[in-house]
């Protein structure tokens, strides 16, 4: 065994604070439930009941309808059907009972557990809400049952709560929730509540179908974009395309001479033309000539970025995980092995191009969008209108993607200082070019690696440093200390694998200042799953191992890594010799706390170009609440951690993103999508996030597979054709 | 410039320039927010509608081209059967995540199997790598695709 401290990221984020159940009538009439968060504003006593029930999470109404006010987003993770199933588990109602409704910005009430504030992101939903919800859907229905008693006369534990019912068997009775909501409200909060024995569950494990998914098909869902007011304005906006410059000057005529053109608006960095239709704001926009100050990025390109962190990654690092000695047991090694490797700036490419909608009334502004945090974007209204947060509504909506894009809320402001200038609501919708050209990006990492094997091939030292920009010390800086940051080194800091002597660093580089770097699917771990799980193949490789008894050997004490890591493998038929010009690579990660081994099966034709044919997942998740969700989530994530492996990069040029639209930027289509099997273990742990994993470990499984296929190790991202067809 | 155009057997007029995209008078002044924007290039299916049953990109269509044409978009896909062995195979099969692609993904399918009742994988590839689906729902979508097809070829033996 090793001493290495490990590393869990959520936790690292917020000490966790008791929620206090709170409950009240609503006006109408029905039953209010509350989750209040004490310290953020929020309220621990009944008596204030009244004041959140506007925004209760909880409704039982008359009609016997639940009403549910998700605290996290929907953005396709499925996570308003997952939610909504762990409150009507324990309320014992039909999930087509239960009607969500996306929350507004209030961080008392909707605070993730996990992280302290109102955001969905990092897979925390469901390891965040599992309890919470759980406790609050049983404490509805305590209070439901504790009614029907009361009017019976009766003693509650006489009684049964059964779909949407509360039944009282020796009398043959019958009261339904809608019935006995008032009287609920009116019931006390018990202090505890009994959960159910998982055993007992009847809707949670079950592949329950999605409460989004018929709005979704016939058109009618409606995402922040499609947001109409009456009087509504359509504008989109240039930025200067050197990130950090400003703007000079504009002749507003050619734009304001397009049909439908109502209006330009300057702004100190940006162009934004106001008109009856995108049509026609396009084409105004299109026609101005518009001179910008370039600023001092105008000559960076991305060749500066990467010498820029390579000569960082000579500097000191800041450790995030150590065991043993690792510099005594490097030299001491029977041989040793170095590598760099490298990643590029990656743009989110939602589908739904970013966009926000403002209306400045007086004193009040209101705010539609969709967002992944949205306290956040109040705050960022706020301040850009010169009003108090209480001034400001948000009005979130469906995401059209999120994948960390809409962690940020730069549009929000920007939205907001051009409605300052035009009279009534405008919706901002940027083009795909906007949308990619000032995104904020992946970080760019250089990773230098070092390892010691003894004599029979095992690793007996793994030092590791990342370089790269640190997202946390921009967006969470009280969680950013002495120069460390948890996220950029997830993955490779408190690995599954028993490295006798570690050693994980990490060196702050940013690029320059305007250019800002930010989360993106799978977070540090995509980083640093691909950057571990190809370095410790080609230690494989050295020992003569095979890739997965190699691994396997480090697994000790981790029986989920190692159980998901069989199962993949014998899937996959590992062992089973390949056809000429194919190769099978494997990828393992513990991450979100959840376990993932991937097995790649890729072809290679003879000009180089490569398919990947085939991809056997196994993951353990902990407790599934819906399989089909688990199933979708990982398919998808593996897609998107293909296209980054294969396509994915961000370049600059004069301080310019040269990407800007899917031509330029790729994504994968269906004509290159492998097929994709998912093995789910059973579990009874407590479930683990899922939204990133597949995305993680699709990378190193490929480039594992192209090395077994040709001999050719690839260390840097996107996989590079042209390398391969050099044979 | 003005033009009266039929959508979803409907006319609406508009008063726009001639090179106007479908897509903006769809959305924007119609208010048939259904059709979505993506690329605005043809790149990525998003904004797919169908002009007398063949699917166009409505972002590089222009207003001018329209003329007399027939315009169906996700709103009023139900109504055909294609379209409505498509929405029943893509809720059956759960092929929506974010949603966002999905009025296009439903538009370009629906196309297909009116145009092609039985289609193997080359049709669907076909068919299908004009539209992007940024959150991964290609297998299902494949998926939905041949069960949709299976389900109006039996509907339509049925009578
Ligand atoms: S918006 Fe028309 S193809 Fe992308
Ligand atoms: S479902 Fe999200 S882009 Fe396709």
């Amino acid at each position: 065994m090793r001493g290495v401290q490990r590393i869990e990221r959520p936790s690292g984020l917020a000490p966790s604070r008791r929620r206090f159940l709170v409950a009240g009538a609503a006006a109408g009439g029905g039953l209010l439930l509350g989750l209040s968060l004490p310290g953020l504003g929020g309220r621990a006593d009944a008596a204030e009941a009244a004041a959140f029930a506007p925004d209760a999470f909880i409704r039982v109404g008359r009609d016997g309808r639940v009403g549910f006010v998700v605290p996290q987003v929907e953005m396709g993770q499925g996570i308003y059907t997952a939610l909504s199933m762990l409150i009507a588990e324990e309320l014992e109602v039909p999930l087509a009972a239960v009607a969500v409704e996306h929350a507004p910005a209030n961080d008392a009430l909707y605070a993730n557990p996990l992280l302290g504030f109102q955001v969905t992101g990092g897979s925390t939903s469901l390891r965040a809400f599992w309890e919470p919800l759980r406790r609050a859907g049983a404490a509805a229905r305590t209070m439901l049952v504790a009614a029907a008693a009361e009017a019976w006369g009766i003693d509650p534990a006489a009684c049964r709560a059964e779909a949407g019912a509360v039944i009282d068997d020796s009398g043959g009775r019958r009261l339904a929730y809608g019935e006995l909501a008032e009287r609920a409200a009116r019931q006390p909060v018990p202090g505890a509540v009994r959960l159910k024995d998982p055993k007992d569950f009847t809707l949670i494990g079950t592949p329950a179908k999605r409460l989004d998914t018929p709005a979704k098909v016939t058109g009618s869902a409606v995402f922040g974009i499609d947001v109409r007011r009456p009087g509504m304005k359509i504008a989109t906006v240039a930025a200067c395309p050197v990130f950090g410059g400003m703007l000079k000057a504009v002749d507003e005529g050619p734009a304001l001479a397009v049909r439908g053109v109502r209006q330009v608006v300057k702004l100190s960095d940006a162009v934004a033309v106001v008109a009856d239709h995108m049509g026609a704001a396009k084409k105004g926009l299109e026609a101005l000539r518009i001179a910008w100050d370039e600023g001092a990025n105008a000559g960076f390109s991305t060749a500066d970025l990467v010498r820029d962190l390579e000569v960082a990654a000579g500097g000191t690092g800041v450790s995030g995980d150590q065991a043993g000695d690792v510099e005594a047991a490097l030299k001491g090694a029977a041989r040793t092995h170095e590598a760099v490797y490298r990643m590029p700036f990656l743009a989110h490419a939602a589908m739904e191009p970013i966009n926000c909608t403002v209306e400045l009334r007086g004193d009040r502004c209101d705010v539609w969008l969709g967002t992944q945090v949205a306290t956040r974007a109040r705050a960022a209204a706020a301040e850009a209108a010169g009003l108090p947060p209480e001034r400001v509504t948000i009005h979130n909506h469906l995401l059209g993607g999120g994948f960390g894009r809409r962690l940020e809320v730069d549009s929000v402001t920007q939205a907001v200082r051009i409605a300052r200038q035009v009279v009534g609501p405008v919706k901002v919708v940027w083009t795909r070019e906007e949308d990619i050209r000032h995104d904020l990006y992946r970080p760019c990492y250089y990773d230098r690696l070092s390892a010691g094997l003894d004599e029979a091939g095992a690793p007996v030292a793994f030092r590791h440093r990342v370089v790269g920009s640190s997202i946390v010390a921009r967006w969470i800086p009280a969680l950013f200390k002495d120069g460390f940051d948890f996220d950029a080194v997830d993955g490779a800091a408190g690995p599954p694998y028993g490295f006798p002597n570690l050693l994980v660093d990490y060196v702050r580089q940013e690029p320059p200042a305007g250019l800002a770097t930010t989360w993106w699917r799978g977070v540090g771990v995509t980083h640093n799953a691909f950057v571990v799980e190809g370095f410790l193949d080609e230690l494989a490789h050295l020992a003569g191992a095979d890739p997965v008894a190699y691994r396997r050997a480090l697994l000790d004490g981790q029986p989920r890594a190692r159980g998901v890591l069989d199962l993949a493998a014998e899937k996959a038929g590992w062992g089973v010799a390949v056809a000429a010009g194919r190769g099978r690579g494997v990828s393992l990660l513990s991450g979100f706390g959840s376990h993932m081994a991937q097995v790649a099966e890729v072809s290679l034709a003879g000009d180089g170009s490569l398919r990947i044919e085939r991809v056997v997942c196994a993951v353990d998740c902990g407790r599934v609440v819906n399989p089909d969700t688990v199933r979708a989530q990982v398919e998808g994530g593996i897609i998107f951690g293909l296209t980054a492996a294969l396509y994915g990069e961000i370049t600059l040029e004069r301080g310019r993103v040269v990407q800007g639209n899917f031509d330029s930027y790729r994504m994968l289509r269906i004509d290159e999508t492998p097929a994709i099997e998912v093995h789910v273990v059973q579990s009874d742990e407590a479930p683990g996030g899922l939204g990133e994993p597949g995305t993680c470990g699709i990378a190193p499984a490929v480039v594992n597979a192209v090395f077994a296929a040709t001999g050719k190790r690839l260390r840097k991202l996107p996989i590079d054709s042209s390398e391969l067809s050099a044979s | 410039m003005a033009y009266t155009i039929r959508v979803n057997g409907a006319r609406h007029s508009v008063d726009v320039d001639d090179d106007t995209p479908l897509l903006w008078v769809l959305r924007d002044l119609i208010g048939l927010t259904g059709t979505k924007f993506g690329c605005g290039m043809a790149l990525c299916g998003a904004c797919t509608v169908h002009l007398d049953g063949a699917p166009i990109r409505s972002c590089v269509t222009p207003i001018e081209s329209v003329g007399e044409s027939e315009i169906r978009t996700v709103e009023a896909i139900g109504e055909t059967p294609a379209g409505r062995a498509v929405q029943k195979a893509w809720t059956d099969l759960e092929v929506p995540q974010c949603g966002y692609c999905q009025s296009g993904q439903i538009m370009s399918a629906a196309a297909l199997i009116a145009e092609t009742p039985d289609p193997d994988d080359d049709d669907i590839d076909s068919a299908m790598s004009g539209n992007i689906c940024r959150c991964g729902t290609y297998l299902r979508i494949r998926a939905a695709i041949k069960r949709a097809a299976a389900e109006a070829a039996t509907q339509a033996k049925g009578g």
